[in-house]
């Protein structure tokens, strides 16, 4: 049973829908039947105890799964009506609308402006050295990492700290110019003014992109998001307005696992 | 005593020393449970057992390099010795006649002279054996008891025996070390003295190498030993036409093997190219001169090149760089693989395709260490061996063409040790200039490479 609390849900575009998903790894099943609707304009929190699928279902919206050999997806998936697991969707431009954000940091063993500039060069949407300059200062200034960065774009980006390095990170998928931004645990890695930081930032972009964050903090879903999604052993239990899944759980196992029972 | 029995022997006694030790601390250790033993009684078995082998084996290695010595002497003062005639050379030929003979090495003397030594050095031979024998066992028993009595419930033998297991550990790395050290002065001493005959300029800037074992050892032989067509046939046959071959290849077969290919193809895969590593290099070189070599002439013959020779430089290049394919392969796997999953993650989630994240992402990322395994591949290149000799030839050629026949470093080496000249003769001499040049370009190809990888995996741990 799913429990969609549609209360204090305002009528919103979804800028992605998933219908009856199940994803398998080898025989064993991950994800049980989930079906969700990401809206465009705001934050979306997956919560839920360590190894529920929470990171497997983040990663079938980008096809991420597809790079695990044994890892299968059924049922839908759309991007603005657009089914991309059939034949013949091409998973490169699908990845350059839909980015990621990964758990540790992962910038490139290349220069700050060189990380920065990858997206935009692979996929051909800068003309000329002038425009790619333009990018990169959008795109770390979208960061917030423009003033601490500006000095030393030839510098690694693996030199950073952990907490720029994540920004990094973020400025990295915001410079091809994606509809979503998918963020598995940002700030698991990160100390608390780091992750103050990050949280600040995915405020600044909330209503620009379509942002689905998986946090093991219930604070931080709090904070950051406005819908709230509670998944347990694979399947998505709970789902509604953040404030109400907070304040006013329904389902048993929610109230449990917010209230720290269990989890 | 043949050392066989005596190893035996040794064992013997050790065994016996073993098994009285840890009867010994058994006993002890059940008369007084309420203690907790210092060490457990086989370490006390132990204790004994090597007390009882090691100084016996030593003696025993004394023994048997001071025994010829001993004997000698006792034959030189006998009687029989007295006529035996002054000249060197006659006098050591009737000695160790009679000694083979008293051995029973040797069925019967060859020169009648030397029968009535026989006895003497029977008689010695035999005295030293039983005097050596009874000094081994002596030996033995006192250790064995000395070191049977030191053992008690406090006796710390597991650390005594473990410090002997050290040692001997120590002792094993040494023996490399030390080899290696013992080369090196002796390549430095023999290049010494070929600097006294050429001097180092001409040797290592001179382009005719040229060398006649034959010649006056006096004369001078300045424009005979060039080097330089030497250093360029090993650069332009190991280091370039290996590199041409080895380089793609060995990098496409690891980007296949780490990026492409199926877990199963991979399990048997990579073995196998590691495998062709341990194919002794004379087998290389087989194929090289009977297949390749032939090939190549006849190719270039049939496109009118009339001049090709049989003993090309491409042939053996060629086949020197498919040897080498493992070394490249191999390193660059490993350093592909050493880079983080989440780096090909991350590219792959920008919307790299994987060939573009496998170029603009792992390669640079796995660059050190790719570089550091051509490295190591060019060292071994310019000091191999067979392959040069069989394949290449032994003319020394200042040349760019790769169907010209051309030496190098190491062919020389072998021609100059197994010619005809004496060990005082620079052409002999010059192999050992040749080989502490090798060895000390090869030696700073290898630090440097070790140096990159180890910064390499710096970076990622
Ligand atoms: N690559 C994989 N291969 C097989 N099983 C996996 C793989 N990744 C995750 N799983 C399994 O899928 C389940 C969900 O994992 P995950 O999505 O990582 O959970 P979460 O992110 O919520 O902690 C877990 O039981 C985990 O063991
Ligand atoms: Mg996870």
């Amino acid at each position: 049973m799913v429990t969609v609390r549609h209360e204090n849900l305002p009528a919103t575009d979804a800028k992605m829908r998933t219908t009856d998903v199940n994803v398998y790894y080898g025989d064993k099943q991950a994800i049980d039947s989930v079906s969700i609707d990401i809206p465009s304009q705001y934050v979306t929190a997956f919560i839920g105890p360590s190894g529920c699928g929470k990171s497997t279902f983040l990663r079938s919206l980008n096809r991420m799964n597809d790079t695990i050999p044994s890892a299968r997806v059924e049922g839908t998936i759309e991007l603005e009506g657009d089914d991309i697991y059939r034949s013949g969707m091409d998973v490169v431009q699908l990845r350059a609308r839909v980015g990621m954000v990964f758990q540790k940091p992962n910038p490139f063993p290349k220069s700050i402006y060189d990380n920065i500039a990858y997206g935009p060069k692979i996929h051909g949407l800068a003309e000329g050295k002038d425009a790619l300059d333009a990018i990169v200062e959008k795109s770390l200034t979208r960061a917030g990492l423009w003033n601490e960065v500006k000095d030393r774009l030839d510098e690694s980006g693996t030199a950073l700290s952990g907490g720029q390095q994540q920004r990094l990170c973020i400025a990295r998928a915001i410079a091809v110019d994606p509809e979503v931004i998918l963020m598995d645990e940002p700030c698991s890695a990160l100390d608390p003014i780091a992750t103050a930081k990050i949280e600040e930032l995915i405020d600044e972009l909330t209503g620009r992109y379509a942002i689905v964050i998986v946090t093991h903090s219930m604070q931080q879903a709090a904070r950051v998001s406005q819908r709230t999604a509670f998944f347990h052993l694979g399947k998505m239990v709970e789902y509604g307005a953040t404030e109400d899944i907070f304040t006013n759980p329904i389902e048993e196992r929610t109230k449990d696992y917010i209230t720290g029972r269990y989890g | 005593m043949s050392p066989a029995l005596l190893l035996f022997v040794a064992l013997g006694l050790g065994l016996v020393g073993w098994l009285a030790g840890r009867a010994k601390a058994s006993a002890f250790q059940r008369a007084d449970t309420s203690k907790r033993p210092v060490a457990r009684p086989n370490y006390h078995g132990w204790y004994v057992a090597l007390w009882v082998g090691v100084p016996l084996l030593a003696f025993a290695v004394l023994w048997m390099a001071l025994m010829p010595m001993l004997v000698m002497q006792s034959v030189l003062a006998s009687d029989a010795a007295a006529s035996l005639p002054e000249f060197g050379f006659m006098r050591d030929t009737l000695l160790s006649e009679a000694r083979s003979v008293a051995t029973g090495a040797a069925p019967a003397v060859f020169d009648a002279a030397a029968r009535p030594l026989i006895e003497p050095f029977r008689d010695a031979i035999q005295r030293y054996t039983v005097i050596g024998m009874v000094l081994a066992m002596s030996i033995a028993v006192i250790c064995a008891l000395w070191s049977y009595s030191r053992l008690n419930p406090t006796f710390t033998a597991r650390t005594r025996v473990e410090r002997a297991v050290m040692a001997a550990l120590v002792i094993a790395s040494l023996v490399a070390i030390l080899t290696t050290f013992g080369i090196l002065v002796s390549l430095i001493f023999e290049t010494i003295r070929f600097f006294g005959f050429v001097s180092p300029i001409d040797f290592l800037f001179g382009t005719s190498w040229n060398p006649d074992p034959m010649s006056s050892p006096d004369a001078d032989q300045g424009d005979r030993y060039g080097a330089i067509p030497l250093f360029w046939g090993t650069i332009y046959i190991g280091a370039i036409i290996a590199m041409i071959v080895a380089i793609p290849l060995g990098l496409m077969s690891a980007i296949y093997l780490t990026q492409y290919a199926d877990p199963r193809v991979r399990a048997w895969l990579k073995p196998a190219l590691e495998v062709l590593a341990g194919v002794p290099t004379v087998v290389y070189g087989y194929f090289a001169a009977l297949t390749v070599a032939p090939f190549i002439r006849d190719v270039a013959r049939s496109v009118g090149i009339e001049n090709a020779s049989s003993e090309s430089a491409l042939a053996a290049g060629l086949v020197m760089g498919v040897m080498i394919i493992p070394f490249v392969s191999s390193m660059a796997d490993d350093s592909i693989a050493a880079v983080p999953g989440s780096m090909r993650d991350g590219s792959l989630a920008m919307g790299a395709t994987q060939s573009e994240t496998i170029k603009r992402v792992l390669i640079p990322a796995a660059l050190p260490g790719i570089v550091a395994g051509i490295m190591l591949a060019i060292s071994r290149a310019i000091g191999e061996t067979m392959i040069v000799v069989m394949a290449a030839s032994t003319a020394a050629n200042l040349s760019g063409n790769p169907l010209e026949s051309m030496t190098t470093v190491t062919v020389q080496i072998v021609a100059m040790l197994t010619g005809e000249g004496s060990f005082d003769h620079p052409a002999t001499l010059s192999a050992f200039a040749l080989g502490f040049v090798l060895f000390l370009v090869t030696l700073v190809l290898n630090f440097i490479a070790l140096r990159v990888v180890k910064r390499f995996r710096e970076a990622y741990e």
